[in-house]
């Protein structure tokens, strides 16, 4: 369907949840000034991303349109990661209601700066312009740092943010380096308009493929892939609990959704039966084949030689993550697209699942490292060692939990293009995932408690969350709907 | 009831799982006695189907088939032949003794018999599948509570045991889950129905059937046990509380061979032909010699009795892999006689480790006086397990014997010997416990009690009646298998029209 971009006004009507998540972003801040408990502040927050995601679910029916001249567009693949992302923020700022951390640093900063991350997150999803991923990236990054180095008495907490913001200058820096490359091959800031200029031109497949390469840094940056993960393990570690969570699951998605648009709608065209083919000559998805391999090898087998922390470990555990998710992006056809969606989808629910009992248990105990959760099903903490365990097994894909069949998905991509040595790679990539998995595990129900580790108690609060997040977890893998709904969301604008 | 008997039979034990976890925490014999009744129809539902079991056809029968997810074709499919309706029989009855056999577990009681419940369901499952992705997802939903039971209520070493034992099956399920989606994708319209996929198998070039059927053979080899995918098993067995190790050896073992006759046979014959004629041959005969060599050398009772399963499922690949009607038979009529006998085996071992609380071979001595009873019941287990004609092993591995004879003379020679080396360990052990001089340190031990002949008795009647008549179960199986064995000498194909039945 052929139509034109329509201008800013029109546009505005279009862009009801930003506008009610910029406008609650000044009213925290405004509000923060008069408001002596903080929480309050919270469940501000909280109404207001509600708000949010009824007004996306809305928008679901509506009409595709590209937005403000062409530097956004609404569409079903926008719409798909704006209810997510403002989902995932939701259970943040939930699960940041729930947090001894957040509610002992006591600052009204910390939810006008969440709400403003998710804002910027929302942007990436639907920029179709080089410029306005480029700002809306950097908006996401910039509130991260901050919110990463929130606790701000504690070193470990501003060690990550310093990280992270080092990381992150380098990364974007090398970005727009790339971009501005990629503005001289076609000419244009545009997706469409850079895919026309490839479609026309030939011969620039070396320098728009070094100008590939260096864009990927600052997006593989984001979705924390290797070689770009460094920040990943530190931050997650040094990051209050409700925060890392955040990171893991929002940032990455708004991370891939912005590289699956760049990729799939600049360098890349629909050749029919569900199929994508490349522009401009310039091989990319042989290079993402090779970091997917890289990425999840490289996150299993570091996460393996993780003993001490949780957190940690899961930092790794969401770099293997990225590995897989990549699998279906370096496939090139709608059903890799449908079976990252629906990956990105249930990984919401397992990875956000881990964390809120990562948080319980540093609630009650106030500690992160594994040893801390010695014999948890033995010590009153059984409903979260199940959960974990829930969560745990689902990450490592055994039915019948989600991450099976999100996994199943996407190994049916990839043998369906008959990659057979990238799924091979990826099945026993799961096998030795489970080996680190399995350790938290093996903690929690098979060693005993040896005193002193506290008892965990389950507040009201975070065990509905909890419970939410685990019958997820239990049934969404196999509810037909949720396929389907990611598979009509591969669907650009094409305008 | 007669076309949903299969949901049943799976889905009871999980409600049965629901409901134990749902009582009281310190209830312990209210959980044992909810657990042990929701067994009880799975089994009298066994029996219902071993009643009206059409023997006279190889098509699936109480058939089940409801879309399920309809974006990849997948179906909630689920039969019955020849070859699984044996293996149900045995899930049934095994699942029942197994909780009496369960009686004395102390240690968090809801979550144990919950666990077993949901494992009793998968097991289940697996038998009755007919849709490779269902299949699939009973054959890992299976792990996870076998690494609890293992690992929880275990023996000392139980940690390394269960995550061993997840680590080799999953290694072997993910290389399945690959071969699965290959097969997917090869057929034209894609599906995952197992009956579709074998009437297809005339459309795999022989390169695909050779890479996919090693695929999926890795994957069940390493439940069987076969060599070299065997270390897992000694490991498995001897960290198992008894009742586990009742079901890992009496049914989890047979769901590897089961794989191979009901994915690996039909689905990919050509390979099957190609393959049996070495490769199986010889790892079934290794198996057998090296399995008894091995038992031979243990002198932890448990871990010599995990060894000879592994011989014994040596038997059941040599008669698979001989492709004749006897042998095939016998490989069948021996997965479910050596899950009746290695079942009482497993069980004495557990008599007497919960009493002594060691399994030292060597630390015993002269039991026969100090627990004669036991000790007849060991005897007539032994005897089962060695073979001797009048019991029920001794038919199907002759049957196996005979099979193999007409297509391998040496290797059944080399077989037909390893009898000798099973009667040679089993009467070693027998004297080293059970004759002898008294061990002082065990003379006030009491004899087997009332519970534990219980679980005896069932699997006794069956191992005798077996042994002088085994009709019952040869008549189950022989039309599916000779069915089976002509479609991988390519005597016959699998027509789709006629494969399903929906009531006998």
């Amino acid at each position: 369907m052929d139509q034109a971009a329509l201008s800013n006004v029109v546009s505005l009507a279009y862009s009801l949840p930003e506008l009610v998540l910029g406008a609650s972003v000044v009213a925290l801040f405004l509000l923060d000034l008069v408001v002596k408990r903080k929480a309050l502040l919270g469940d501000f927050a909280l109404l207001a991303l509600a708000i949010v995601v009824m007004l996306s679910a809305r928008l679901l029916w509506s009409d595709s349109a590209a937005l403000y001249n062409g530097a956004i567009v609404l569409d079903g693949f926008a719409l798909f990661f704006k209810l997510l992302l403002s989902l995932a923020a939701f259970v943040t700022v939930w699960m940041s209601l729930g947090s001894r951390e957040i509610q002992r640093s006591d600052t009204g900063e910390y939810w006008p700066i969440l709400l403003a991350s998710t804002l910027g997150m929302l942007f990436m999803a639907s920029a179709t312009n080089l410029l306005m991923a480029y700002l809306a990236l950097e908006f996401v990054s910039l509130t991260s740092y901050v919110l990463s180095g929130f606790m701000r008495h504690s070193r470990r907490a501003s060690e990550a943010s310093l990280k992270y913001l080092i990381y992150g200058g380098v990364a974007s820096g090398t970005m727009i380096y790339g971009m501005s490359w990629v503005y001289g091959l076609s000419g244009s800031l545009d997706f469409r308009a850079i895919h026309a200029a490839l479609l026309a031109s030939n011969g620039v497949s070396l320098p728009l493929f070094v100008a590939l390469l260096l864009t990927l840094a600052g997006l593989g940056f984001k979705v924390a892939a290797f070689p770009f993960h460094m920040w990943a393990p530190d931050v997650y570690q040094g990051a209050p609990i409700p925060v890392t969570a955040f990171l893991s699951v929002g940032s990455k998605a708004a991370g891939f959704a912005l590289m699956i648009r760049f990729f799939f709608t600049a360098m890349a065209e629909p050749a029919g039966a569900g199929v994508y083919q490349l522009v401009g000559g310039a091989d990319w998805s042989k290079l993402l084949l090779v970091l997917s391999i890289l990425t999840m090898t490289f996150g299993n087998l570091a996460a393996i030689t993780q003993q001490a922390n949780v957190k940690r470990l899961l930092a790794y555990s969401s770099i293997a993550h990225a590995g897989y998710m990549l699998m279906g992006f370096a496939v090139l056809t709608d059903d890799g697209l449908r079976a990252m969606l629906f990956y990105l989808t249930v990984y919401y629910l397992m990875n956000l699942g881990a964390f809120v009992v990562v948080m319980m248990v540093a609630n009650s105990t106030g500690r992160e490292d594994l040893a801390g959760y010695r014999g948890l099903a033995w010590r009153g903490g059984a409903v979260p060692a199940v959960a974990m365990a829930i969560f745990l097994f689902s990450l490592t894909g055994i039915p019948p939990f989600a991450g099976f069949v999100g996994k199943f998905y996407l190994f049916a991509a990839v043998v369906e293009k008959q990659l057979y040595l990238l799924a091979i790679v990826g099945v026993l990539n799961s096998v030795v995932s489970l080996v680190y998995y399995a350790r938290i595990v093996r903690t929690m129900f098979l060693e005993q408690p040896i005193g002193g580790e506290g008892a965990v108690v389950v507040d009201w609060h975070n065990g509905v969350l909890l419970g939410l997040l685990t019958v997820g977890t239990l049934l969404l893998g196999f509810w037909g709907p949720l396929i389907e709904f990611a598979g009509r969301s591969t669907h650009f604008l094409s305008y | 009831m007669p076309t949903n008997v299969l949901t049943w039979m799976i889905f009871l034990p999980v409600l049965g799982a629901i409901v134990v976890l749902c009582l009281p925490r310190n209830a312990d014999t209210l959980i044992k006695g909810v657990a042990a009744a929701f067994t009880v129809p799975p089994l009298l539902m066994a029996v219902w189907l071993f009643e009206n079991f059409d023997r006279t056809t190889s098509d699936m029968q109480f058939v089940t088939k409801i879309p399920w997810i309809a974006s990849f074709n997948i179906q909630y499919f689920i039969g019955v032949d020849g070859i699984s309706i044996t293996m149900i029989l045995l899930t049934a009855l095994l699942s029942f003794l197994c909780i009496f056999a369960s009686w004395g577990i102390t240690k968090a009681t809801k979550a144990y018999f919950a666990l077993f419940l949901v494992l009793d369901a998968a097991m289940m499952g697996v038998f009755c599948a007919l849709d490779f992705f269902l299949f699939f997802v009973f054959w890992e939903v299976m792990l996870l509570p076998m690494y609890f039971l293992i690992g929880i209520w275990g023996g000392p070493r139980r940690e390394y045991a269960a995550i061993k034992f997840f680590l080799y099956t999953m290694l072997g399920s993910v290389l399945m889950l690959v071969a699965m989606l290959a097969l997917y994708f090869y057929t034209e319209p894609h599906t995952f129905d197992m009956l579709e996929l074998a009437a297809r198998s005339a459309s795999y070039s022989s390169r695909f059937q050779s890479i996919a059927w090693i695929a999926l053979f890795i994957g069940f080899a390493i439940k069987i046990p076969a060599f070299p995918f065997h270390t897992w098993l000694p490991d498995a067995h001897v960290e198992a509380p008894t009742a586990i190790s009742v079901i890992l050896a009496g049914v989890l073992l047979k769901m590897g061979t089961y794989g191979i006759l009901r994915i690996n046979y039909p689905i990919l014959p050509a390979a099957t032909l190609q393959y049996a004629f070495y490769l199986l041959v010889a790892l079934g005969t290794w198996n057998i010699v090296y399995g008894a060599l091995c038992a031979m050398a243990q002198t932890d009772f448990k871990k010599l009795i995990a060894y000879s399963s592994i011989s014994h499922m040596g038997y059941v690949m040599f008669g698979m892999a001989t492709l004749t009607t006897e042998g095939i038979n016998g490989a069948v009529l021996q997965m479910f006689n050596h899950g009746t006998v290695t079942a009482m085996l497993f069980l004495l071992v557990g008599v007497i480790y919960d009493r002594a609380h060691h399994r030292e071979i060597n630390g015993f001595g002269g039991l026969a006086g100090i627990m004669p009873f036991y000790t007849g019941w060991t005897a007539l287990a032994f005897f089962a397990a060695m073979g001797l004609p009048g019991l029920s092993a001794f038919i199907s591995e002759i049957l196996v014997l005979l099979g193999g004879w007409r297509n391998y003379p040496a290797l059944t020679v080399v077989s037909a010997s390893a009898v000798v080396l099973t009667a040679g360990y089993m009467l070693w052990t027998m004297q080293r416990i059970y004759l002898g001089k008294a061990n002082e340190k065990y003379l006030e031990l009491p004899d087997i009690n009332g519970r534990e002949i219980f679980t005896l008795v069932p699997l006794a009647v069956i191992v005798i009646v077996l042994g002088v008549y085994p009709r019952p179960v040869l008549d189950l199986i022989n039309v599916s298998l000779v069915h089976l064995n002509d479609v991988v000498m390519g005597k016959a194909s699998v027509a789709l029209a006629a494969a399903t039945r929906l009531v006998p």
